[in-house]
């Protein structure tokens, strides 16, 4: 519909933030393959081939096996957790009961926070300390007389990683319902109406005919949260600094990068990161703009 | 059949207020902690109401943090801005102007949103050293340019959905493409603009990851500031509370003020907008 001026308009007001995504995304993420195939070590860039012998050194690390351990700890709890969650929240909002916009606001303020500032008040309540020195939530569970609930949180062995998993659940369980909400408010109501008519319960009503048109936001939800959970890093790194026991593969980079000058192990480490996301994340995207073609 | 629902559905809150309890409890402790005085400060009593209002904790917090407050604002601002004006501008353009490539060009910019940053961290911190953009101003156009998926996509959803009329009637009245940008989209687009600037806004203020390898202890953000804040021995927890409010306070005041804006980036996020 534009004259050739116009086009030519078009060119030049877009071109700058192409070539920005060119560069930084695109020719970055090539840089950090040859990084990742290079002999890398110490504060000189050092590009000496070095074939993909930080991968197989990666997969040699006992470090690395702890981290993949704790990645499939971490993405199971925080994913089942939140979508069970937000689910849950978003099938009771939307009952129309009053107050539901206070809730609905409520549940979701978390996702305005950073993951640092919940990571430094969620260490304050999954503080592990016993005896007379017991404080957070093991403090409130003996004064409730709940004693069975106190444990020893994000220091347990190998679960660990778990506890810190409940901190983000409940950063991001409210998102996860927010995107619920919008999916069941996008269901007519005559399906439930004629449903109802039929003499279906309202348990039958969410779990026969809701929960299967609302796939498509499970899925949404799986992927969003699924890519999250392999990123997670600034919440473990404010609840517990640099521990080994809670080692994941973001925190892994950072540290061996910047700290150990391991440059190239550390730009392996972000190319592995970078394919499992990319093999949710690909998919996704040509799905959601297809879906939205068909409309 | 409706009243037996009303009646069916009132014990929803009892769920409802103990999840309320939940949520709450971070920010019960970050503001009861800052409110007590230094005398009252103890692990065993930290659940307790504060016996009056002090401000101890917030002025020791304040003291430390107030340089980082700053640097975020200095840095967040001017990215949030910058990011949302470029998004607008390829928004227009991706939504109105089918070229051939298209389709191409926006899940190419689209990915960017997505990936994680350590895949490109080491070239990142390389490349500002060889052009010489160190600390605030680095970290300013790291969120620049990572903020233009979003951006985008925000913008190219919006304009995608006003009707093509709107466009032809002003093409006929003589407008070229700027000026229909100028005179007809960007005078309806500032719920949209209201929608993107909120959310870079707050996700370049939560940024620690390129806010840890791009600037020093000079020009910390303000979350590199508090997370070495609890790092560090030296600073009780009680400061740290108060610390962690000052932080967590301007994204949670946009949040309360303009929610509404906050909850439609957040969807547009999954791509669900």
């Amino acid at each position: 519909m534009f004259r050739d001026k116009d086009r030519f308009l078009n060119i030049l007001l877009i071109s700058p933030s192409i070539l920005a995504i060119l560069i930084f995304v695109y020719a970055f993420i090539g840089w950090s393959v040859r990084v990742s195939l290079s002999k890398w070590k110490g504060l000189t860039a050092d590009y000496t081939w070095n074939g993909i012998k930080n991968y197989l050194d990666l997969f040699a690390d006992p470090r690395f096996h702890v981290d993949i351990r704790n990645t499939l700890i971490f993405t199971g709890v925080f994913v089942f957790g939140s979508i069970l969650l937000g689910f849950t929240l978003a099938v009771m909002l939307d009952q129309g009961l009053k107050g539901e916009g206070f809730f609905r606001s409520l549940f979701l303020f978390p996702m305005a926070i950073s993951y640092i500032v919940t990571g430094v008040v969620w260490r304050w309540l999954m503080n592990p300390a016993a005896g007379s020195r017991t404080s957070g939530l093991n403090l409130l569970f003996t004064n409730m007389g709940l004693d069975s609930l106190v444990n020893k949180w994000h220091t347990t062995p190998t679960w660990g990683i778990a506890a810190i998993a409940l901190a983000a659940i409940w950063q991001m369980s409210g998102y996860t319902m927010a995107l619920y909400l919008a999916g069941l408010r996008a269901i007519p109501e005559d399906l439930k109406e004629a449903a109802r008519i039929d003499g279906a319960s309202e348990v039958q009503i969410y779990r026969h005919i809701m929960l299967p048109l609302l796939s498509p936001v499970t899925l949404s939800a799986l992927i969003i949260l699924g890519h999250m959970s392999l990123k997670v890093f600034d919440l473990i790194v404010a609840v517990a600094g640099k521990q080994l026991p809670l080692d994941v593969p973001a925190i892994y980079m950072w540290q061996i990068t910047f700290d150990g000058l391991f440059y190239g192990r550390g730009a392996a480490v972000g190319i592995l990161l970078l394919i499992s996301i990319a093999v949710l994340i690909i998919p996704y995207i040509r799905y959601t703009l297809k879906t939205e073609a068909e409309q | 059949m409706k009243t037996r629902l009303r009646l069916g559905k009132y014990w929803l809150y009892i769920p409802l207020v103990f999840m309320t309890v939940f949520y709450l409890l971070p920010l019960y402790i970050m503001i009861i902690t800052g409110f007590k005085s230094f005398a009252e400060i103890d692990l065993k009593t930290m659940w307790n109401l504060p016996q009056g209002i002090a401000f101890d904790n917030y002025i020791e917090a304040f003291s430390k943090l107030a340089p980082s407050l700053w640097n975020s604002f200095a840095m967040v601002i001017p990215a949030a801005l910058i990011s949302s004006a470029l998004g607008s501008l390829n928004g227009f353009v991706l939504a109105k102007w089918k070229f051939r490539g298209a389709d191409v060009v926006f899940p190419i910019i689209l990915f960017g949103m997505f990936i994680p940053y350590q895949s490109i961290l080491i070239p990142l911190v390389q490349f500002m050293n060889l052009v010489g953009i160190k600390g605030l101003p680095g970290l300013a156009l790291a969120h620049i340019i990572y903020g233009i998926p979003i951006t985008t996509l925000t913008f190219r959803n919006y304009y995608a959905s006003l009707p093509q009329e709107l466009l032809e009637a002003a093409k006929i009245d003589g407008a070229d493409m700027l000026g229909i940008y100028r005179y007809i989209l960007l005078p309806i687009s500032m719920p949209s603009f209201v929608v993107v600037l909120i959310w870079q806004f707050t996700s370049a203020w939560n940024d620690f990851l390129f806010a840890v390898v791009l600037t020093g202890n000079r020009d910390w953000p303000i979350t590199v500031a508090l997370n070495n804040m609890a790092g560090s021995q030296i600073i009780s927890w009680n400061v740290q509370m108060a610390g962690s409010l000052l932080a967590a306070l301007p994204t949670l005041l946009v949040y309360i003020f303009l929610g509404r804006y906050f909850l439609r980036g957040l969807l547009a996020g999954s791509l669900k907008g």
